[in-house]
């Protein structure tokens, strides 16, 4: 690992004051240690943020929570306000890493991690262009079986390897920043990009900017809803296919409906096309068939990955069977 | 266990491996990390620039580090506690096991300068005082074969017993939700140990050992 100058940051303005173009800030360290050892991130500096007061999950008066960036993985999967109002987040933290990795892991920095694409993991390779801008992307022509099925560019194909902002999108949760400049709130769904010409640019943070919350608001779909992860082993493995599936019904009709996919593409994907098929319909097998296939619609599969388009369209089917109570 | 890591034969017995052919080439290396004096060529020294103080099996330490010294390597390089092991380095295998502040962590991806007044518990704090419940288990039910990964394993097992007591709940939880119940069944147990990989495939001995420890219980909520 290359040599780098550590501070503590004491407060959350000592944080943005140690921040700067050649510096990171440090929370669990799970994704950016490991990095560093493998000469991907090569920061100057860390600001260690693990002893900011971030770190408690609350109720907010519209009825919704309030997360801090802090809050670790596994305390956040097991509070009962996370639990009793969104399972699903729960569950889709709970289906990611390992129980030691999710009692390191912070809630910002689950935002943060970076793709598990092999060819921006290991510097062995020359070509990555979220690794070095213009170099041209190996995965493309080769090994290309976890990659994206949508929203790629012929400049990455990488997916993003988050359970938890998989969730998040399906919740419409909200992101809150703080830079030098202020506060700012952006929702999930927009907090990570598509890698367009520019994939050195997982999300849409400033580099000036702290994640200090995770903010969900009040819904109806605590009843009824499932995540479904789709992996090469039965725990501890990245998504090859996810899903978070969400319903609202009146009897057996769906009023609202809201699916996130994990795993095939650089942000989660939010389905609104398959959420719209579904709305005011009986959640049949006709029904779940139609929002299965709108799911993907417009995928491009890579040479290695044509498998994840009929997977994904079954995940979306069993997830969203799951979440109305019919499986 | 404890004998293991405190008394000189068992030194003497790391350094007979250290010495011995390609196994000890790869772990020479790993070593360099801890001892400046045998960093290959082209790796920076470490500096050692900052003071951390912590309880590590309840005894206050003070140790003046790099801030690149991982947690693991603090505890084997400098601080002679080699019950701890290193397995992947990078999070991925769990053989470096440890508690902080009684909470399961990969000692690998933790950055010692990180623990200022935390508390470190590894597996040679576990035994003071004859074998600790989840070390007699592994013994009765023979829950490894090499060992490489056992105080990983027990490291989990014993966290796992808390998680499991404090009703949080795993993937394979057919309902997260507060007060729906969980019973430890051995899918559970499974999911719940899948942060430890055991090279030699010892899963089914390791599965009854966690039973036996957690002794069937269910949880509060």
């Amino acid at each position: 690992m290359r040599s780098f100058e550590y501070t503590s940051a004491r407060s959350i303005d000592e944080a943005l004051a140690g921040i700067g173009p050649d510096a990171k800030f440090l929370a669990g360290g799970t994704n950016l240690v490991d990095l560093m050892k493998g000469d991907v991130e090569k920061p100057a500096r860390l600001v260690d943020i693990n002893g900011l007061p971030l770190a408690d999950i609350a109720a907010t008066p519209a009825g919704g929570v309030r997360i801090g960036a802090m809050v670790r993985n596994s305390d956040c999967a097991s509070h009962p306000l996370i639990r009793e109002r969104y399972p699903l987040l729960s569950q889709a933290l709970l289906a990611g890493a390992s129980p030691q990795l999710r009692n390191m892991a912070s809630t910002g920095g689950n935002l943060m991690q970076r793709t598990r694409c092999y060819y921006f993991y290991d510097t062995a390779f020359d070509r990555c262009n979220k690794r070095v801008p213009g170099s041209g992307c190996a995965a493309l022509e080769g090994y290309n079986r976890i990659h994206a099925i949508l929203g790629a560019s012929s400049q990455c194909v990488a997916t993003h390897p988050s359970d938890m902002a998989v969730a998040l999108a399906a919740l419409d949760a909200m992101i809150e920043l703080l830079g030098r400049g202020g506060t700012r709130r952006i929702p999930a769904t927009q907090f990570h990009r598509l890698p367009g010409d520019t994939p050195q640019l997982d999300t849409n943070i400033e580099p000036d900017e702290l994640i200090v919350a995770v903010e969900l608001p009040p819904n109806g779909f605590a009843q009824r809803s499932h995540y479904l992860k789709v992996r090469d082993r039965a725990s501890y493995a990245f998504a090859l296919v996810s899903v978070a599936a969400a319903l609202e019904m009146d009897g057996n009709t769906v009023r609202t409906a809201r699916i996130a996919l994990g795993g095939v593409a650089h942000k989660p994907w939010r389905a609104m096309e398959a959420e719209s098929a579904l709305v005011g319909r009986r959640l049949d097998a006709t029904a779940i068939e139609r929002a299965a296939d709108a799911s993907v619609a417009g995928a491009k599969p890579l040479h290695d990955n044509a498998f994840k388009v009929a997977l994904a369209k079954r995940s979306v089917a069993r997830a969203l069977e799951v979440a109305g109570g019919a499986a | 266990m404890s004998r293991d890591s405190h008394d000189p034969p068992s030194e003497a017995r790391r350094r007979f491996v250290l010495g011995t052919g390609a196994l000890g080439a790869s772990l020479g290396a790993i070593d360099a990390l801890g001892a400046p004096k045998d960093v290959p060529g082209n790796a920076v020294a470490p500096e050692a620039t900052h003071r951390v103080r912590f309880r590590l099996n309840g005894e206050p330490r003070e140790l003046v580090l790099d801030p690149r010294v991982t947690l693991l390597d603090a505890l084997r390089e400098r601080l002679h506690m080699t019950g701890t092991k290193k397995g992947c380095d990078r999070g991925q295998c769990g053989a470096c096991t440890v508690l902080v502040d009684g909470r399961r962590v990969n000692s690998c991806l933790t950055l010692a300068v990180t623990l200022e007044g935390r508390d470190v518990t590894t597996i040679e704090g576990l035994s003071r005082g004859g074998l600790h419940p989840a070390q007699a288990a592994f013994l009765e039910r023979d829950a490894f074969q090499c060992g490489y990964c056992t105080p990983g394993q027990i490291m989990s097992c014993v966290a796992l017993v808390d998680e499991y007591r404090h009703g949080m709940p795993s993937y394979v939880s057919r309902d997260v939700r507060p007060g729906a119940g969980i019973a430890l069944s051995d899918e559970e147990i499974r999911e719940r140990m899948s942060g430890n990989i055991c090279r030699c495939g010892a899963y089914v001995n390791i599965v009854a050992a966690v039973r036996d420890v957690a002794g069937g219980g269910k949880a509060s909520s």
